[in-house]
């Protein structure tokens, strides 16, 4: 990158979906509609399906679905207690 | 796309923003320091500092890779690029990062540097098996998430027999520099940064885990909530932050339960412990002098060193004068109190290295917040 003003290319990470596990720690993901090849160098226990956070060509963690959706239905609390208020 | 459009709803964020002032008690103000480049970014990207009542004050940290990085670090890659005709393989960010006379990467690589911008170690590496008569060297620069990275990328070189290819490693560590910004004499002494709690690194601490941080917590008495880098994740860690504080707690909380566990990556962490060990100091743009903040390769990869390889020897460069960097990345001064802001120094030509990318502190307040300041 390097675009003036612009977002460290090093410090971008974002959730993906597993859509292949291959061979040699790879494995493809689904990057807004894009295959894309990745190393799993870093991470144990990959499986089709799982979104795992993508940075830098490496998986660096596994995205825990729960876990997401228990601070989404905080959100979702708020905004009706936001509306009824 | 999932996990990342569901984190920017901006009807939430309203709805996060009136709890907050709910929350604030009347009186009292709050500072917080958001550690990483990316939560500054997130903050001016989504005008999150608009929404936030006034008594709530966000201070920028040195948690930039880029922001931190000394002048003679960069020089030395210049050194490599220009007197050892090395082929110098790169993070994009680093280009233009002001190194001494004048230069920078991106300037060398005018003058005839083989400079090249991969994506990945995985990059650098292909450059090496394709150029085989060359030295390759990749410039690693960074936090606890690049480091594994680069550990693989060592690994793999030492496993194919890659003679060609070796590290410039820069790497540097989280929870030293934020001990070192708790013990300065400002904070300590003179009181003029009151910090009275911590927003937590995203991916950093899914490398390290929450653990770390639980030191900060007991020892120092602050409060840190870990947080990923989305807007609301931003707003709920301040709300977490708020309550902690107003109840007198300094707990280590987890906003980003969906990606960080107290334990950490424990695969990752192996890695870099089989490849790198502690340096005994390491100098900080803005922090000057840290002990034990950062990593170099161990011997037993020392083939892949390049300073050990190029015999390189780090110079220690002063910041431009007039630049106020080394003051902002400890949260003491603002980008607003810098002579040079907006008028000599701008993201299109940088002076200092805050200015190189919105998650540098002048950046951010270039590209999304100097207007604020006029009405
Ligand atoms: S505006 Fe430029 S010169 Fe001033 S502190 Fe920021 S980076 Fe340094």
């Amino acid at each position: 990158m390097g675009r003036p003003g612009g977002r460290l290319i090093m410090c971008l990470a974002i959730p993906v979906k597993v859509i292949e596990v291959g061979a040699d720690d790879t494995a493809i993901v689904d990057l807004g509609g894009v295959r894309k090849e990745i190393s799993l160098a870093l991470l144990a226990d990959v499986q089709v399906g799982d979104y795992v956070i993508l940075h830098v060509g490496y998986a660096l963690s596994k995205l825990d679905p729960e876990e997401a959706e228990k601070t989404l239905a905080l959100f979702a609390e708020l905004n009706q207690a936001g509306m009824a208020a | 796309m999932k996990y990342i459009d569901e984190f920017r709803d901006g009807e939430v964020a309203k709805n996060l923003a009136l709890s907050i002032s709910a929350a604030v008690e009347p009186g009292r103000s709050y500072s917080f320091m958001e550690f990483c480049g990316g939560h500054t970014h997130a903050i001016s990207r989504y005008g999150l500092s608009d929404l936030l009542p006034p008594a709530i004050r966000m201070v920028h940290g040195p948690g930039c890779p880029v922001c931190v990085l000394p002048i003679g670090r960069v020089d030395m890659a210049i050194d490599l690029a220009l007197n050892h005709g090395v082929i110098l393989c790169t993070y994009g960010d680093t280009l233009r990062i002001p190194a001494s006379e004048g230069l920078s990467l991106m300037k060398a690589k005018a003058r005839g540097g083989d400079i090249r911008m991969v994506y990945s170690t995985i990059d650098a590496l292909q450059i090496a098996r394709d150029n085989p008569a060359r030295e390759v060297v990749f410039f690693a620069i960074g936090f606890e998430t690049t480091t594994p990275p680069t550990a693989v990328a060592i690994q793999q070189a030492e496993a194919e027999g890659l003679v060609n290819f070796s590290v410039l490693c820069c790497h540097v560590l989280t929870p030293s520099a934020i001990s070192n910004i708790l013990e300065s004499p400002e904070v300590r002494q003179w009181g003029t940064v009151p910090l009275d709690g911590f927003i937590g690194p995203a991916h950093v601490s899914t490398v390290i885990g929450s653990r770390p941080y639980e030191f900060f917590a007991e020892e120092y008495r602050k409060p840190v909530v870990i947080a990923g880098f989305e807007p609301l994740d931003v707003m709920q860690a301040i709300l977490m932050l708020v309550r902690q504080v107003n109840e007198g707690r300094a707990e280590v909380e987890n906003e980003f339960a969906r990606a960080v566990s107290r334990d950490g990556n424990l695969k990752a962490q192996d890695r870099v412990a089989e490849v790198f060990e502690l340096r005994r100091e390491f100098e900080w743009r803005g922090l000057s002098v840290v002990p034990y903040s950062a990593l170099k390769i161990r011997q037993k990869y020392a083939a892949f060193d390049a300073e050990r390889r190029f015999n390189l020897d780090y110079r220690s460069v002063p910041d431009h004068k007039a630049c106020d960097c080394g003051a902002i990345l400890r949260g003491v001064k603002k980008p607003q109190d810098c002579k040079l802001f907006g008028t000599v120094c701008t993201p299109e030509n940088p002076i200092g290295s805050c200015m190189v990318s919105s998650e540098g502190a002048c950046a951010a307040h270039y590209s999304y917040g100097r207007y604020k300041d006029m009405h």
